[in-house]
């Protein structure tokens, strides 16, 4: 039993910078926005926060640090794109090349500092419900803070006006420009928060998953993360899912060898990204139900006027 | 205010002109950066970019690293210029290292001119064996090649890892995860004594001018191209979009493959963790500063490389990490993409006149 509910802690923690990450991405893709950019914007928030944290002691000012990076370069990304008309698919490839040199020239003098990190810890009273208690009341404050903003992201995405008036912009701009919509000033905001979730994502993996800063810190979680947005067809609460489907492959890997697995430990390290290959490709396959799923100006630029 | 007017027709001098408009910006925040930092950007520059640049090792090493960003940049641009965005060159260098070291142990008791050729011949078919993956997927299951090309690249270092913490593990190398250092007959001997330039330049040089013929001298480039301007017309005429993607996604491979043998049988001269600093991402930036053209990212090359050499050199001058690199690259290719802008739209300020 106690073993179960490691894993399944585990997992979630796992789980979670994936769902924050994707989850962000989701809402910049609803309005049309493509940023292939999330990994470095990951790494930025990493060491952001790790910095901001080993340097004044201060977890959440850290994970504030992380945010505020991750909206910076995504800022970058959004004045590219939205204002200059810069091509989505390249420039999110610089993002990321950016983001990672930026990170590992910023966090060089952090490299092997440790700190001690956003710890999980029970709910009061909540956590001391028999095997519920440990199972869905005892994770880290962030888990809590990931789950509420994803119910927040569904309710403001199909319950409200404005989240019908974002995902009429990822539709068809040209409509919703005629309408009287501002449509670069909803793909900025759209834009900046998916870079501040993965800011929040990559503070979340330095500051609780494993407190400390190594270059590539991240190892292709941003990537992950996208293409759990296309797995989850562009739906929340599949996002949240998947992301958690990916946090048990991880976990597994650790696992394995305890169960007497004999098998290199590279090949269960290399266990999430072939599966990310082996679910694109199952999602690919109906290539109709993509595309009636995916917004329909996703990774087109829209100059009002031309 | 800031506002765009579409031009009538892209303009062709703006293209030409915006990677030196994105070098100059990169230079300037390079400046500020550098100032920010406490050091003088004076300091900074000559580090950058007159101490590598000024002594014959220093060239040597500009076209050591420059050689596999062009070559790789080339074959990418096929690619990218058919809107086929492989960008897991990373890996398909990865590959091509991990087959020619094949090729180098299995035959290392021989003195046989043909190990290196049959070294460079199998990491370009690994190389383009592992291009191939996304290729097929993308094809056959409609699967985004940007993500499995990326993915491809974490199984590829995974792969590589494995081999030389195990089975290619040098049993005389003091426990250290790498392979034995190759023989004589499988390394490119250096042109001049104590620098590292060696043929793979040339290699390097015959594979843009291969890339070059294609791109601007064949029907097959044409059709290339049509397929990513033009997707419908390129249909109409009956060009094969999977076709695309294949010639797209083997160009990069093929050439990323033949830069890894190139990096085992030359400067590092076994296999390693760490074969690659990064010459598969850094190519994207070639292509893309070079403007997809040949002749463009031989330049770009250039400056990337000294940028890679800057960074090292700024670390031992300025004592500044040598990530600083990765910061300039991504930068450059920002400031290009963005600066773009001018190709295909006029920048004017203040508020639209009313039009009649």
């Amino acid at each position: 039993m106690d073993f179960l509910v490691a894993i399944v802690v585990a997992t979630v923690a796992a789980g979670t910078p994936l769902a924050l990450a994707a989850l962000g991405e989701l809402v910049a893709e609803k309005s049309g926005v493509l940023n292939l950019g999330v990994e470095g914007m990951m790494l930025a928030g990493a060491v952001a926060g790790f910095a901001a944290a080993a340097t004044t002691g201060n977890l959440w000012l850290g994970v504030a640090c992380g945010v505020v990076a991750g909206i910076a370069l995504s800022f970058v990304f959004a004045v590219a794109v939205v204002t200059l008309q810069a091509n989505q698919v390249a420039t999110g490839l610089a993002l990321a090349i950016f983001g990672g040199g930026l990170s590992a020239f910023a966090g060089q003098p952090f490299v092997s500092r440790s700190i001690d990190g956003i710890r999980a810890a029970p709910l009061p009273l909540l956590g001391e419900i028999p095997v519920l208690g440990p199972l869905a009341f005892s994770f880290d404050p962030l888990v809590y803070v990931s789950l509420a903003l994803f119910g927040a992201v569904a309710w403001f995405l199909w319950r409200t006006r404005a989240g019908l008036v974002l995902r009429a912009v990822g539709e068809s701009p040209e409509v919703a420009h005629e309408v009287g919509y501002p449509v670069a000033r909803i793909r900025y905001a759209a834009t900046l928060f998916g870079g501040a979730m993965a800011g929040l994502a990559g503070a979340y993996l330095s500051l609780a998953y494993t407190p400390l800063w190594v270059e590539g810190l991240t190892a292709g979680r941003g990537w992950i993360a996208l293409a759990l947005v296309v797995f989850a067809t562009w739906r929340p609460a599949r996002v949240l899912a998947g992301a958690y489907l990916f946090g048990g492959v991880t976990v597994l890997q650790f696992h394995a060898q305890g169960f007497g697995v004999e098998v290199p430990s590279q090949l269960l390290s290399a266990l999430p990204y072939i599966a990310t290959i082996g679910v694109l490709v199952i999602i690919s396959r109906d290539a109709a139900m993509v595309r009636l799923n995916a917004p329909a100006s996703l990774g087109k630029p829209f100059h009002a006027g031309d | 205010m800031l506002r765009l007017e579409l031009r009538p027709a892209p303009s062709a001098a703006a293209s030409l002109a915006t990677p030196l408009v994105a070098i100059a910006l990169t230079l300037v925040s390079g400046a500020i950066l550098f100032a920010a930092l406490g050091r003088d950007p004076a300091e900074g520059f000559r580090a950058f970019f007159v101490e590598p640049s000024s002594s014959a090792y220093g060239l040597a090493e500009l076209m050591l690293k420059a050689g596999p960003l062009m070559l790789i940049g080339t074959g990418l641009a096929i690619g990218y210029r058919a809107n086929v965005w492989n960008i897991g060159a990373e890996g398909q260098l990865v590959l091509g290292a991990i087959a020619g070291t094949g090729v180098a142990l299995a035959f290392d008791e021989s003195d046989s001119l043909l190990v290196l050729p049959g070294m460079f011949l199998a990491g370009a078919l690994a190389g383009a064996a592992w291009a191939a993956i996304p290729a097929w997927l993308r094809t056959r299951f409609n699967a985004n090649e940007i993500l499995t090309s990326l993915m491809l690249v974490y199984i590829a270092q995974l792969l590589l890892s494995w081999l030389v913490h195990g089975p290619w593990r040098d049993p005389q190398g003091f426990n250290f995860p790498q392979s034995k250092l190759f023989a004589e007959a499988a390394l490119l001997a250096p042109w001049f004594e104590g620098l590292r330039v060696t043929n793979a330049f040339l290699i390097a040089i015959a594979g843009v001018a291969i890339g070059w013929l294609v791109i601007e001298r064949s029907f097959l480039g044409f059709r290339l191209r049509v397929s990513g301007e033009a997707p419908d017309a390129a249909r109409y005429a009956g060009f094969d979009a999977k076709r695309a993607v294949w010639v797209g996604m083997l160009a990069g491979g093929l050439a990323a493959g033949i830069a890894g043998v190139a990096e085992v049988a030359g400067p590092v001269g076994q296999l390693t963790p760490n074969v690659s600093p990064g010459y598969g991402f850094a190519a994207i930036i070639a292509a893309f500063v070079g403007r997809l053209r040949p002749i463009g990212i031989v330049f770009a090359s250039l400056l990337i490389a000294l940028l890679y050499l800057g960074g090292e050199s700024a670390q031992i001058a300025l004592n500044l990490p040598a990530a600083i690199t990765g910061v300039f690259q991504g930068m450059l290719l920002i400031y290009l993409l963005a600066a773009d802008v001018l190709i295909r739209y006029r920048v004017r300020f203040g508020h639209r006149r009313a039009r009649a």
